[in-house]
């Protein structure tokens, strides 16, 4: 492997670049899809590839192929060169990096059980147990699940001499309900939207789910809820269940962070965010008990690793502390700028360690690593209890934000009425909508560590081309006033 | 571009080594370069090159899938039997339909040899000319243009293969001033096609002209929606006329019969992969030739897109839209989401945008959506923003530049609200697949919300 690296670093220098890194990835996938008692997809991937990153005459360039020879690898280093002259065209500033960074090290995704060794009839096997258990509960028309392996094996070169070798392995599955009657069509999913969660970690993740012991559940649920009232439209306290909370967290919080949409590189397809730069460090984002972190650092997140993807440590980075922002999601290039342009010493400018690419073929953006929203004091029975009216929502079935992060509208598979400190009714097609900083400003109430975990989120997108990262959440339940409620179908 | 006779080679030592009793190998090829512009600068220029191959083998009714993109004996040998390990591990599949036989496939050209050989310093001055003008009209300009090679070929073991080389060039971009933004993007597989000053001078307009937005309260209101906003709805709608969904009572059109009146007769959206002018792909995932299918004909209802299995499984007739069993390109779409169509379209009617905008007395015109999701869809309920223009209507004209509302609106009422329908039909590739739709006048859309800018 290091004679290729060497050779992309090699070629690119001689090519006239004064930086260059390049990553080579291989990858292997193992899904295994359930639908209605049959087995719907069963597929094995292997993607392998190298991404050459350069800059050349003060400008990016990068290019990346699948072909893992001396000839190619040349072939694209010194592409990357001449993509990055050509951007040089329309430059005003050259880039800088700021101090270099240099570490060689390896990582490794640490687990109980490789979810590759467990064997696919096993697999199989469990995922028709849940199956079974669904459809047992009349009303149910469909019934899916599905288990998912990931194994990626990375190494990352760059000119300043750093050389890491990464192997991150994540594990994830679910299970979904579908009931249908005549006008309508009501889903439940377990344990986490969109059939599945997912984290770092070996088998033993899907062993904790225990999907068949919550298949019946989830599917009488469905059932019950095809002849629910819907969520009436009021302003009212809501109380997030803690997969919903963790989607709110990615989408309020996770994207606006990401400096490089702040400075616009993103406008033209996600779109930029509300947290400009002279909001740090005085803006009040929430109530002074919403504490979030980046943290890259933590067991079990899909966004834990030890390296991102242009070679700097894995971090722990506060966002939000005692509901004032403070920080950013940032890279390298972004820190130096950020730095510059608050008037700091941009030499001592150092990123956050976000920047991740989705594969081989892309290049590194800022991104998120786990979001984390911190646990307070409440236990969840104490928080019901506590609330003399309101509404509970839990798992995201519709989201939606603007394109600076502002008006949010999220819709939940499930909700409830909760009145005297009890939760007296169900109720479906339950949506809420507000402005993140006072929504944020709202929360009077975070459940304690007890009720806080890391949930994933591996279909978030962004980028052109596209890229779909996988990012975690850390959230328990929390309390929010006067929210607008409703529903809309 | 690895070319034909190169592709007939690769599906066929894979074809030749499998020993199972049916085998399916479909081949992925993409060049694909794209330029990044931000703050008047190119801030990102990529270049990708990558082949695959997804190999689907059959035991029985049983099969698995293996997927690679190592070219080489060792890689093509590892990837099939990753597919028959999995398929000797399933149970039986009662609705496997098992692989198709040849049918004749008429090829349909997208293929450019000008896009083909798009350099980035050809990019680079097209994006600098967009660059250039937004800088002289003291504007921020954003945006992508790529330019691509895709190979899709489908082999199998029962005689099928069929090839097809196309070129994609596209363009977005966004504008934005310190309160207002625009956009405009265009979509071929000509690049000639895809005019980028002017796209950048729509855009820079749109962002001049919306300058001190006012603020708007959410309510109903008549809109005028340009191709970009109406362009989400037909996606939307046509997406959900796959035959599985309809099936499990997923979609708008479960409940529905044919025929059934569900909009205004000068609504009607299809799905063509044949058509020249959009971006052609004559064959589905299967190597069946796809067929045009209405799914609205003249405010009716029309019928689902099918792939073998859901044909099978409905009693209906295939109409050439199965999915990949495996897709390195967009993993989300594979056969196990069901048949899809790629291509839909809404017919055009007969009004140009000024004339709409003449007709309404008191709406809004709106550029396009942003972040829409589905709120419920069995009712075509879908919430989003609206993003990079909207203008307020008084009395036959457009008068001031309000802020960005929410929607929250049945997409399958809104067409059931259509009043006007524009002439010309505008081209755009939001991902996988290419959409092509007119400006649309409807009486009553529902706003549910406001933002700040």
């Amino acid at each position: 492997m290091k004679e290729l690296t060497d050779l992309a670093l090699d070629t690119a220098r001689l090519r006239g670049a004064t930086y260059a890194d390049i990553r080579i990835v291989r990858r292997l996938t193992q899904q295994v899809e359930v639908r209605n008692g049959a087995v719907s997809h069963l597929a094995e991937t292997e993607t392998r590839g190298f991404g050459v990153r350069v800059v050349a005459d003060g400008a990016w360039g990068f290019a990346a192929s699948s072909t893992l020879t001396r000839e190619e690898v040349e072939r694209v280093a010194a592409e990357a060169v001449r993509i990055a002259r050509a951007s040089a065209t329309a430059l005003r500033e050259p880039v800088d990096l700021g101090p270099p960074e240099v570490h060689v090290d390896t990582y490794r995704t640490p687990f109980q059980i490789d979810p590759f060794a467990v064997p696919v009839e096993e697999k199989i096997g469990l995922l028709l147990a849940a199956d079974e258990a669904m459809r047992r509960v009349p009303g149910v028309q469909v019934a899916r699940g599905a288990v998912v392996a990931w194994r990626e094996n990375k190494t990352f070169a760059s000119t300043e001499g750093s050389y890491i070798e990464q192997e991150i392995v994540e594990t994830g599955g679910g299970i979904v309900a579908y009931a249908v009657d005549e006008q309508d069509m009501q889903q439940r999913s377990y344990p986490n939207s969109f059939a599945r969660d997912q984290r770092t970690g070996g088998w033993e993740i899907v062993l904790a789910m225990d999907l068949p012991g919550n298949a019946e559940r989830i599917a009488q649920e469905a059932v019950a809820l095809l002849t629910a009232d819907p969520c009436p439209a009021m302003v009212t306290t809501l109380i997030l269940g803690p997969t919903q909370l963790a989607l709110q967290v990615h989408e309020s919080c996770g994207h606006p962070t990401e400096l490089d949409r702040v400075f616009g590189s993103e406008a033209a397809y996600a779109g930029t965010s509300f947290l400009t730069p002279d909001k740090l460090g005085v803006f009040r984002y929430g109530s002074p008990i919403v504490n979030l972190t980046a943290d890259a650092t933590i067991p079990g997140g899909l966004g834990t690793f030890g390296y991102d993807d242009e070679g700097m440590p894995a971090q722990r980075v506060p966002l939000v502390r005692e509901g004032i922002f403070v920080g950013y999601l940032s890279s390298r290039e972004t820190a130096v700028r950020l730095a510059r342009l608050r008037g700091l010493d941009p030499t001592q400018a150092r990123s956050g360690g976000a920047m991740r690419a989705s594969g081989w073929d892309r290049i590194p953006l800022v991104r998120m690593t786990n979001i984390n929203l911190e646990p307070g004091e409440w236990t969840f029975e104490d928080l019901i209890a506590d609330t003399d009216e309101g509404i509970y929502m839990e798992m995201n079935r519709s989201w939606s934000i603007d394109d600076k992060r502002l008006n949010f509208q999220f819709g939940t598979e499930i909700a409830y009425e909760i009145r005297r400190g009890k939760m007296v009714r169900l109720l479906k097609n339950a949506l809420y909508t507000g402005m993140t900083p006072q929504f944020w400003g709202s929360c009077d109430a975070i459940c304690n560590a007890d009720y806080w975990r890391v949930w994933g989120t591996p279909n978030c997108g962004k980028g052109q081309p596209i890229q779909i990262a996988h990012t975690g959440h850390g959230a328990a339940p929390a309390r929010f006033r006067n929210v607008q409620v409703g529903s809309k179908a | 571009m690895l070319g034909e006779k190169a592709i007939r080679e690769i599906v066929g030592r894979v074809l030749a080594r499998s020993q199972v009793d049916e085998t399916e190998v479909l081949f992925f090829g993409l060049e694909e370069r794209l330029t990044r512009f931000a703050n008047n600068i190119i801030h990102q220029n990529v270049a990708e090159t990558d082949a695959g191959v997804v190999v689907r083998a059959a035991v029985g009714r049983r099969t698995g899938v293996g997927v690679t993109n190592d070219l080489s004996d060792a890689g093509l040998e590892r990837a099939l039997e990753m597919a028959i390990r999995a398929a000797r591990l399933q149970p039986e599949d009662p609705n496997y339909p098992g692989l198709p036989d040849p049918v004749p496939v008429e090829p349909v050209a997208a293929f450019d040899e000008r896009t083909a050989a798009y350099t980035p310093d050809d990019r680079a001055r097209d994006v600098a000319q967009v660059c250039r003008r937004a800088e002289e009209a003291g504007v921020n300009a954003s945006g992508a243009f790529r330019t691509a090679v895709h190979e899709f070929a489908v082999a199998n073991s029962h005689g099928v293969f069929v090839y097809h080389p196309t070129t994609i060039a596209d363009l977005t971009t966004v504008v934005m001033t310190d309160d207002s933004a625009g956009y405009a993007a265009g979509s071929s597989w000509k690049v000639a096609e895809v005019d980028v000053v002017a796209l950048g001078e729509e855009a820079i307009g749109k962002a001049l002209r919306g300058r001190n937005p006012r603020p708007l309260e959410p309510g109903v209101y008549p809109v005028v929606l340009e191709p970009y906003a109406v362009g989400d709805i037909v996606d939307f709608i046509a997406g959900m006329a796959g035959g599985m969904a309809v099936a499990e009572g997923r979609s708008w059109m479960t409940g529905r019969e044919e025929g059934e009146p569900v909009a205004t007769p000068a609504v009607s959206i299809w799905d063509d992969g044949r058509d020249p002018a959009g971006w052609p792909l004559p064959f589905d995932f299967e190597g069946m030739p796809r067929q045009r299918v209405d799914v609205i004909r003249e405010g009716r209802v029309g019928s689902p897109v099918y792939d073998r299995r859901w044909a099978a499984i409905t009693g209906k007739t295939p109409t050439g839209h199965a999915l990949p069993a495996a897709n390195p390109f967009s993993p989300w779409m594979t056969a196990s989401a069901g048949p899809l169509p790629f291509h839909p379209m809404m017919g055009a009617g007969e009004y140009t945008v000024e004339e709409m905008i003449a007709a309404t007395d008191y709406g809004l015109y709106v550029t396009r959506f942003h972040y829409t999701r589905v709120v419920h869809p069995r009712r075509a309920v879908v919430t989003g923003m609206t993003r990079d223009g909207v203008f307020l209507i008084e009395r036959g004209e457009i008068t001031v530049p309000v802020r960005n509302l929410r929607f929250t609106q049945s997409y399958v009422e809104a067409l059931a609200n259509v009043e006007m329908v524009g002439r010309r039909v505008h081209c755009e590739r939001p991902d996988f697949t290419v959409v092509r739709a007119p400006a649309l006048k409807i009486s009553a859309f529902h706003f549910t919300g406001a933002t700040e800018f």
